[in-house]
């Protein structure tokens, strides 16, 4: 069995283009994406709400698509282009999401807002919800603990009509 | 002036939690940080026989193994580990202390190693054997051990006797399950070594300085050598009310390898930190046929681990809500081996007013009555326990209020009377309370030439808004526009804060900003009076506003100076005062907020399904600081209170004594789907007794009240009364 | 999580090559269950190869009409892809009302047929459990087992199949297609996954050094009168305690084909012919329909917990009918039962 070996997996060089910056770097087999931004990018706007893929919380973009990054092994993802929340605003400017977020108070702790808002930009692009109904069951992958879920339905159909 | 108290102001520290900027426990960097990663139990009761760590230790990367053999030294008196919210009785949990396993998930290894992942690997290569013992972790089989505890409600009259009595009689058990914060933050701290034995702990808790004095006091150090820092805590919801394991792991193994260290534990792993203890409550309502209440009982039995009492009050809400001329009420406690329970939102109330909600609701039906109408007949204008006035009890409004804004009077009274389509509707009522609890809490305010204030505390912000409240109430108190206030919350070495939690937050830290604000004002009003040729110079300086960036007469006619001038010709760059505010006490009053709260469910019977369309809470909690931050927290409660009636279970196989939803995949808590029309009422409750603001706090009121609304509907709907918590549709299929 | 080494594939044969050469690897595509597995140490690969690269992404018709799926497209494609959404709208529906659409993103067709139980004992490696550890016994057959199996179970696994997708292809009478070091070859759905019996910790006939290439479904889909209704313990983002697929072809009110699976309730898809029989050539009734569910349910068995599952089955199975009679399909967004 391999991991009898008291030997740690070799590192293997991949490179990422992380909000429109290219990044090179070394990782093990076994490190996450989300783990790999955030302890190796520090890029920290991703957050780990369970590990699992059962939270949303540290949801990104990656080729324009949501995924969950703690289920992402990032040396699968040489190559790919990574959009996290650091990367939505835009020479300071808010993302229409971003801004919503703040006007529908559309959370509260903030620690599931990050993958709230990339979901929700996953949302808009795939171009499926219609309705508060169909936005409902489309972010239903993201849990908000602290129960802001109308407001945040409410952010979504500000941005997905000004948009 | 009134600029901003009162508003819908947008939250200050929005934008970085929009952009990912805010910063939590876990996302601190530093120099050569190591990560430590949990080794927990697998029994609940026992001893650890062997622990062998000599594997884990070969593995490259790895730093150190802490275990209780193998650790700094920790404080060894049960005072020590008692913290501020600790409970009186008992000896609190001390990671890594011995060889005792006190419930499943103790931890019992720290595993430090150069990153996460390769401690996390690690930890799989500790090797425990366990001496194990006999256990009991089941509530219902073991509640014939339930022994009774102190409550603050006093019989009155002779409750046993009117029930015998009573006309219209309902008895009932209510079954509330264990349930578990789940912040979506998993519980952290980054412990930065700063040299010379100082360190930077950067905790995920309600209360940096009951954390600071915790481990000055549990590693037996200094003041100085500790400052904590939590500027944004990732909900907590009473889990972070007392300093939490990680705290201590993270703390001790950087003490032991004098570098910083990281502790993140996973989601399983926080379901070995406290939680809402299952409860049986009993309730028991006597009536005459016209509704008034003779008699009134409430008992709960609740669990608690062996090693501490922990206990709120279940019982004695009646007291406070429904005039009964007789009424008796008993917590008791039974002893398991499991972790001790926390407070979680409305600790007491949500399990407690949720039986008596339900309880009412089934007395209603018995009388055939309107189940408001049943309240109004039973509402006590006073709380009898200490036979009390309240200092404002708005709740007819919320029972007004709230049934116009649901429709109220469209309701049939008989169950299954409403549908809509194949769906049964069923609309339902329940009343809330909560306490208005008020503390100590210090403020410095730092008003600069500029026109800026810097306005600092060491109370958090878990997500109920202190950060905008506080600069709010600054920004009217000085006079001075919203952006350019900045307010700085949980660092230990800033002014004294208790834990943030009870919903006593917003009224004590606007309090404490206005004491600070006011020696400001009369430094100022002193400064501008005393400058050559003043305008001001026969001003009354206890007659002054601060408005707009200047000092102003309260006169309409008179004069008004800028605070820039003034403090230029004081030749001041800076006016700094600090003042701890502290609340008269008041025993001629009772404080509470209360809450009426309807919900329609729609339910397809043949298959259990049921769904939550609309709520509707009114909510009489003083004046409200922020209408926005302040309905998205009576919001937040109502998804929990929809959670609690209907998904939020811990299931623990009591043959292993392990709980075995240990997830959030399996322990469901509402997803966006599960939640539509949550409409929230402020009603007008001018308070000019409680405090000077007239403010009373929201934390949670919000969802008391909210499970038994849900409930009842559910019975409205079916006629199937379950009061077994959560109502999964099984229990609608018989 | 254990220690591991990493492959890359370069083509298919290269996957199979790779498997052989390491009986402990595992294949990864989407990760979605593989990922979550190894962190819970239940599942411990001595290697992952990545297959996620492989050409195996096309949605083509095939020459009789059919479709054929590569194993590495995305749920989500597969929902969302026009032939699917007209053709065979069963099948796009069992996919939304699974997971997370952040999962159906990165979940393969292909990990989807492979994805493990969520009985918690299996992933609680504290607790005896025989499909992660064969021999130290079923904890769940006297323990907590309310999401449990009430169809095909045995003595030493009572767990159940997760997968929504996998329902609506056993009513499909879909096709595997799996290739391996000996050559290619084709099962049935309803024959991949297995049945518990003294060997759970096997849920396929997936052979040692096999991968999935392709799934293919049948040219009949069912497109007018078919409905997917899941039933779980909140509104979405959960798993199913019964599921069910039901497909019709009607001439007036007459049933000329029927097609029925459960999901939720079994350790794999489960499907009865013998009451897909019962209702071809009957009315469009909830009476026909009830004797369908009851042969459908025939031998099922309660535990402890779980004894509402049959009949919610039962009646989930009457009602799916019914939706798909009228050809009023359950929506997964909009709840309401119709």
């Amino acid at each position: 069995m391999a991991d009898l070996t008291d030997q740690i997996p070799e590192r293997i060089p991949i490179n990422l283009v992380v909000n429109g910056a290219r990044r090179t770097l070394e990782v093990a087999p076994w490190t996450t994406l989300l783990d790999a931004l955030r302890d190796r990018l520090e890029l920290t706007g991703t957050k780990k709400g369970c590990d699992h893929g059962q939270c949303g919380a540290c949801t990104v973009l990656i080729d324009g698509r949501r995924v969950n990054s703690c289920l992402t092994l990032a040396v699968m993802k040489d190559g790919a282009e990574i959009t996290t929340i650091e990367g939505l605003a835009r020479d300071g400017m808010l993302h229409p999401l971003q801004q919503a977020f703040i006007d529908h108070d559309a959370f509260q702790c903030g620690y599931c807002t990050p993958g709230q808002i990339c979901s929700a930009a996953g949302l808009l692009a795939e171009g499926r919800a219609r309705d508060a109904d169909e936005i409902r069951e489309l972010m239903s992958g993201n849990l908000c603990r602290c129960g802001a879920y109308p407001n945040i339905v409410a952010a979504i159909e500000q941005a997905m009509s000004r948009s | 002036m009134n600029a901003y108290v009162g508003t819908p102001t947008s939250r200050v520290d929005g934008r970085a939690k929009v952009t990912g900027a805010a910063k939590y426990a876990g996302e601190f960097a530093a120099d050569r940080l190591l990560h430590g990663f949990v080794v927990a139990a697998t029994i609940p009761r026992g001893r650890i026989a062997r622990l062998d760590t000599s594997e884990a230790l070969r593995v490259e990367g790895v730093v150190d193994v802490l275990t209780h053999a193998h650790r700094p030294p920790l404080a060894d008196k049960d005072e020590a580990w008692k913290d501020e919210v600790a409970p009186e009785k008992g000896s609190p949990f001390r990671p890594l202390y011995d060889d005792r396993i006190n419930f499943n998930g103790q931890p019992i290894a720290l595993v430090v190693a150069e990153d996460w992942e390769t401690a996390k690997f690690a930890a799989t290569r500790v090797r425990v054997e366990y001496d194990q013992e006999a256990f009991a972790t089941d509530l219902e089989s073991e509640r014939g051990k339930a022994a009774r505890v102190d409550q603050p409600h006093k019989p009155r009259g002779d409750a046993a006797a009117a029930l015998t009595r009573a006309a219209v009689q309902h008895e009932a058990d209510y079954v509330m399950p264990s349930e578990h914060h789940n912040p979506m933050e998993l519980y952290a701290t980054t412990a930065v070594w700063d040299g010379n034995g100082k360190l930077t702990v950067y905790d995920k808790t309600q209360g940096v300085q009951n954390v600071q004095k915790f481990l000055c006091s549990v590693f037996g150090r200094k003041r100085d050598d500790i400052r904590v820092v939590s500027p944004y805590v990732g909900g907590a919801f009473g889990s972070g009310l007392r300093p939490q394991y990680q705290v201590v792991l993270a703390t001790l193994a950087a003490v032991a390898l004098k570098r910083s260290v990281r502790v993140v534990l996973t989601r399983r792993q926080m379901y070995g930190l406290g939680y809402r203890p299952m409860t049986i409550e009993h309730v028991a309502l006597g009536a005459s046929p016209d509704g008034t209440l003779d008699a009134v009982t409430h008992e709960a039995i609740a669990v608690t681990s062996r090693f501490e009492d922990f206990s709120r009050n279940d019982t004695g809400w009646a007291d406070q809500l429904y005039k009964s001329p007789n009424s008796r009420f008993s917590h008791k406690l039974v002893e398991l081996d499991v972790s001790t329970p926390c407070d979680m939102r409305a600790p007491g109330a949500a399990t407690g007013v949720c039986a008596l909600e339900c309880a009412m609701d089934e007395l209603a039906v018995a009388l055939k009555l309107d189940p408001i109408e049943l309240r109004l007949k039973c509402y006590s204008e006073r709380d009898q326990s200490e036979d009390l006035p309240y200092t404002s009890k708005q709740l007819r409004q919320c029972y007004a209020r709230g049934a116009e804004a649901f429709g109220w009077d469209r309701r049939t009274p008989a169950p299954r009377s409403m549908h809509d389509g194949k769906d049964l509707v069923g609309w339902g009522m329940a009343t809330g309370v909560w306490e208005a609890l008020q503390m100590p809490v210090a403020v410095r305010i730092v008003l600069t030439a500029n026109g800026h204030a810097e306005v600092s505390c060491a109370a958090s912000d878990i997500g109920t808004g202190t950060y905008t409240i506080v600069a709010q109430v600054a920004a009217d108190a000085l006079g001075l526009p919203i952006e350019n206030i900045s307010v700085r919350l949980a660092d230990s070495t800033l002014p004294q804060a208790p834990v943030e939690g009870g919903s006593w937050m917003a009224a004590s830290s606007a309090h404490a900003v206005l004491g600070a604000a006011e020696d400001i004002r009369q430094e100022l009003a002193r400064l501008a009076k005393a400058l050559p040729g003043s305008q001001l110079a026969d001003l009354d300086a206890t007659k002054v506003t601060l408005v707009d960036g200047m000092i102003a007469s309260n006169d309409p006619n008179g004069a008004a100076v800028s605070i820039a001038d003034v403090m230029r010709h004081s030749k001041l760059e800076r006016i700094e005062k600090e003042k701890l505010n502290q609340f008269a006490e008041d025993k001629s009053h009772a404080r509470n907020t209360h809450s009426a709260v309807f919900a329609e469910v729609k339910v397809d019977e043949q298959l259990g399904v049921i769904r939550v369309t609309r709520v509707v809470s009114a909510v009489a909690a003083g004046r409200i600081l922020n209408t926005k931050t302040g309905r998205s927290q009576i919001m937040g409660g109502v998804v929990w209170g929809i959670g609690m009636a209907l998904h939020e279970e811990t299931m623990m196989d009591h043959r292993f004594g392990r709980i075995m939803n240990a997830d959030i995949a399996e322990y469901h808590v509402p997803v966006n789907a599960d939640i539509h029309d949550i409409d929230v009422i402020f009603v007008d409750e001018p308070d000019d007794r409680i405090n000077r603001l007239g403010v009373k706090g929201l934390g949670e009121i919000g969802i008391v009240g909210v499970p038994a609304a849900i409930a009842n509907a559910v019975y409205h709907a079916t006629g199937k009364r379950v009061r077994r918590f959560p109502i999964t549709l099984d229990k609608l299929l018989d | 999580m254990n220690n591991f080494q990493y492959s890359r594939a370069r083509d298919v044969a290269d996957a199979i090559r790779l498997l052989a050469a390491d009986p402990a690897a595992k294949l990864i595509a989407g990760g979605t269950n593989l990922i979550d597995l190894m962190k819970e140490n239940v599942e411990r690969p001595s290697r992952l190869i990545d297959i996620s690269r492989l050409p195996l992404r096309d949605i083509e018709e095939t020459a009789d009409g059919g479709l054929r799926i590569g194993a590495l497209v995305p749920n989500s494609d597969l929902a969302y892809h026009p032939l699917v959404e007209q053709r065979y709208p069963l099948l796009a529906s069992a996919i939304l009302a699974g997971a997370s659409a952040q999962l159906r993103n990165m979940a393969s067709v292909g990990g989807n047929l492979m994805q493990r139980t969520r009985c918690p004992y299996f992933y609680d490696t504290a607790t005896p459990c025989n499909k992660r550890s064969p021999g130290t016994g079923c904890s769940a057959i006297d323990g907590l087992n309310r999401n449990h199996a009430i169809l095909g179970t045995s003595n030493s696994c009572i767990a159940t199949n997760p997968s929504d997708m996998s329902v609506a292809l056993a009513a499909l009478g879909a096709l595997v297609h799996i290739a391996g070091s000996s050559g290619q070859r084709t099962v049935a759905l309803t024959d991949f996954h297995r049945l518990p019996d003294d060997k759970p910790h096997l849920d396929t006939n997936l052979g040692d050094g096999e991968i999935i290439t392709a799934i293919e479904l049948p040219p009949r889909g069912f497109a007018r009168n078919y409905s997917y209704l899941k039933i779980r313990d909140r509104l979405s983002y959960a798993f199913a305690l019964v599921s069910v697929a039901a497909a019709l072809e009607l001439e007036g009110n007459a049933i000329s084909e029927a097609r029925l699976a459960l999901g939720g309730v079994a350790h794999k898809p489960w499907r009865s012919l013998e009451a897909e029989a019962a209702l071809r050539g009957q009315a469009a009734t909830p009476d026909h329909f009830g004797r369908a569910a009851d042969l459908l349910l025939q031998g099922a068995t309660a535990h402890s917990h779980n004894g509402f599952k049959i009949e919610l089955a039962r009646r989930a199975v009457v009602r799916t009918l019914m939706q798909a009679a009228s050809a009023t399909p359950q929506s997964q967004a909009h709840k309401k039962i119709a």
